[in-house]
């Protein structure tokens, strides 16, 4: 490693035990949320802040990289295979298996006392853009506003000066991209392109239970994790009718018409 | 995944964009949306994973991201080609997978059979059938015995580029004339200074085209010149190609026999004329290589049952698959009982399977540890496991081209 007169970066990488992205979605019979007696395995957008961490391991100074996860104790699996992929450390906040999923704000938060009681100051947070379950998508700009941070979402590249303590990046936006600078420390959220998380091998598998995970609980944080919405209800997007075929141009303009489709 | 092939320049750039839009709004990274369909558009649920330790559970999570790249048409293709799927053999490979139970002083991950068992399986189940889990079956468990009884030289030599994926070994017992009865094994070994020739042959031998190192069981004292039977075979691993890695040894000859299934991998007759094996080769003494070769069987067993379970389950998922979407007289065929009583019997068949694989397996990695006093049946315990879950999974793949 080449010297540098700065101090190594510390990467935090907060990650979510969600229903895989595979299962199909079933909402429970008290429509009151979804059956989640399913498979669950990190959102992958959080595979993709734990997979650029790794990487920016390899391309920048980094001294540690730690995972963090708010959920109840199957959670621990999600830190497991962040673990497995390249990560140091692990944090689970423990939930009771009964509790509620916690909500964006309340993360936030807990993430901010995280933040705050680690002796080594975090200087870049990488998290998901939004989870797969609840498709939020804030939890990482309320915690750049919580902190005072600067941010960069929506991440499809992302270039780190440990020592001119700037990071450099590349965000998908409407029609095209637009590159941020940022000091550090910095809030990133992870897009689609970003890169793509590597599969983890057998024996960084098994050097990952051995690695250390802290457990704490929401008191520990001083915070509250109690939800401050509440969901009425919750359906089933409605049944998709079949499409039908058209032998012609002029039969397509029909059908349009008929379906009250007209030029503008 | 639909690709946008065949169509005009113009209409495949509003395809393509129309599908990337669709991919953002499934908020589905590029990784996960060009897996293969089958595992994930079924609502077959499969097997419990009720009953496997957190490490098993692991392996069968990692197994099955790294086999959804190998969707259903590969395996097909790979079938009708009757190509070897070297691909699935390199991607295990770089992960370390090959080495699953292997010493870690030699760049295993000292796991047991329990933990091999369910990586085969999951290979099984991703759809790529047997022919998929025998890319690696025999370097998991014919290396057992190798290990097991080689010298601290011998497992720096042999673990390190079987566990790479440099080299790959092939298992050489069965012979046109000695099946079940490995006693009377015809090919011999006689030695000739620091070297032995080979000669005679062996038959279905898997592998062995793509194999570099052959784990070989041959007669080294005749029947007539012993009192106990079972010290007459000793074993090898034996060079079986030339530096290239492709090219057989002189002495050797490999000839592929055609299959009615599992076509991707290759069985063979193979012929020995004055075949030389180094004798820094041997494994053990010479003459213990019948009870050597009995500790790689037993750990085949519960490989081969794991191999059944994943193919069981593959085959009602499919079946359950098409139940639910071919509709007759105006509902699922799978309303009717005549299709469902079947398909959840084999269900519940390869559930009972499971417990005496896993089971077997179980016993098997304790008696490995020094802990087996309280499985004295182990070769039974094994060999139900192989016995019950090759059937309920036979019974699966029927029932499920039945409903098909
Ligand atoms: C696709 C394929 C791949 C293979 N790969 C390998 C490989 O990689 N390496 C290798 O070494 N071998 C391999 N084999 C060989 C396999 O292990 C043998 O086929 C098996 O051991 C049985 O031997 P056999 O075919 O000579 O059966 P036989 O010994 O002829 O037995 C045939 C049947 O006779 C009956 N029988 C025989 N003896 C008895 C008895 N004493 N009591 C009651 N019933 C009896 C049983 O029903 C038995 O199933 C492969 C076989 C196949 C088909």
């Amino acid at each position: 490693m080449r010297p540098s007169p700065s101090r190594l970066l510390n990467i935090l990488v907060p990650v979510k035990r969600a229903v895989d992205y595979a299962v199909k979605i079933r909402v429970n019979p008290q429509q009151t949320g979804i059956d989640t007696n399913v498979k669950h395995s990190m959102n992958p957008f959080d595979e993709i802040a734990v997979e650029e961490a790794v990487r920016l391991r390899e391309r920048t100074d980094v001294s540690s990289i730690k995972l963090v996860t708010i959920g109840p104790p199957k959670s621990s699996e999600t830190l497991r295979t962040g673990l497995a992929m390249g990560a140091d450390a692990g944090i689970h906040v423990e939930l009771p298996e009964s509790a509620p999923a916690p909500e964006p704000l309340g993360v936030a938060k807990a993430l901010r006392a995280v933040i705050e009681r680690q002796k080594e100051p975090v200087d870049v947070v990488i998290l998901g853009k939004q989870a797969i379950d609840d498709d939020a998508g804030q939890t990482g700009q309320m915690l750049a506003g919580l902190l005072g941070w600067s941010q960069a979402t929506f991440a499809s590249k992302v270039e780190i000066d440990s020592a001119g303590k700037e990071a450099t990046v590349l965000r998908e936006i409407d029609g095209g991209s637009e590159e941020l600078k940022c000091k550090l420390p910095v809030i990133i959220t992870t897009d689609l392109r970003l890169n793509e998380p590597r599969y983890a091998s057998l024996p960084n598998i098994m050097k990952a239970k051995k690695k250390p995970i802290e457990k704490l609980t929401p008191s520990d944080l001083g915070v509250d994790l109690t939800p401050i919405l509440q969901t009425l209800k919750v359906t089933e997007p409605p049944k998709r009718v079949g499409g039908g075929k058209v032998e012609n141009v002029d039969e397509l303009i029909a059908k349009l018409k008929e379906a009250g489709i007209t030029a503008a | 995944m639909f690709t946008p092939k065949n169509v005009h320049p113009y209409a495949r750039k509003v395809l393509t964009r129309h599908l990337e839009a669709r991919r953002r709004q499934l908020a589905l990274p590029r990784h996960l949306t060009s897996g293969p369909a089958g595992a994930s558009a079924s609502d077959y649920e499969g097997m419990g994973l009720d009953g496997l330790t957190e490490s098993q559970v692991q392996v069968r999570k990692a197994i099955s991201a790294i086999c959804r790249k190998f969707p259903d048409e590969y395996w097909a293709q790979k079938d009708i080609e009757g190509t070897y799927p070297n691909d699935l053999h390199r991607e295990l490979a770089n992960g370390g997978w090959i080495g699953i139970c292997m010493p870690e002083a030699y760049g295993g991950s000292n796991l047991g059979i329990s933990e091999a068992a369910v990586m085969l399986q999951t290979i099984a189940e991703s759809g790529a059938g047997i022919a998929g889990a025998q890319t690696i079956h025999a370097n998991v468990y014919a290396m057992q015995p190798v290990w097991t009884f080689a010298t601290e030289e011998q497992r720096f030599r042999w673990l390190p580029p079987i566990i790479a994926g440099k080299q790959r070994a092939c298992f050489a017992v069965t012979e046109p004339n000695t099946g079940l009865d490995t006693l009377r094994l015809q090919t011999n070994a006689v030695r000739q200074g620091d070297k032995y020739v080979v000669n005679g042959g062996k038959i279905w031998i898997s592998s062995a085209q793509v194999a570099q190192k052959m784990v070989l069981l041959a007669r080294t004292t005749p029947l007539s010149a012993l009192e106990k039977p079972s010290e007459g075979l000793s074993l090898f691993f034996a060079d079986i190609k030339e530096e290239d890695g492709v090219t057989p040894r002189k002495g050797i000859e490999l000839r592929q026999i055609s299959k009615m299934g599992g076509r991707a991998v290759d069985a063979n007759q193979v012929f020995f004329d004055n075949f030389e094996v180094s004798a820094a080769d041997r494994i053990g003494e010479e003459g213990k290589g019948f009870k050597q070769i009995l500790h790689g069987m037993n750990a085949e067993r519960c490989l081969l049952a794991g191999e059944a379970l994943g193919l069981g389950h593959a085959a009602l998922r499919r079946a359950t698959r098409y139940a639910s979407e071919r509709i007759v007289f105006n509902r699922p065929i799978g309303q009717n009982q005549a299709i469902q009583h079947p398909l959840a019997q084999s269900w519940v068949d390869l559930e009972a399977a499971k417990l005496l694989t896993y089971n077997a397996a179980r016993a098997y990695d304790d008696h490995v540890e020094g802990k087996g006093s309280a499985h004295t049946d182990l070769g039974a315990r094994c060999n139900a496991a192989k016995y019950f879950a090759a059937e309920a999974a036979f019974k699966a793949c029927e029932r499920a081209v039945m409903s098909i």
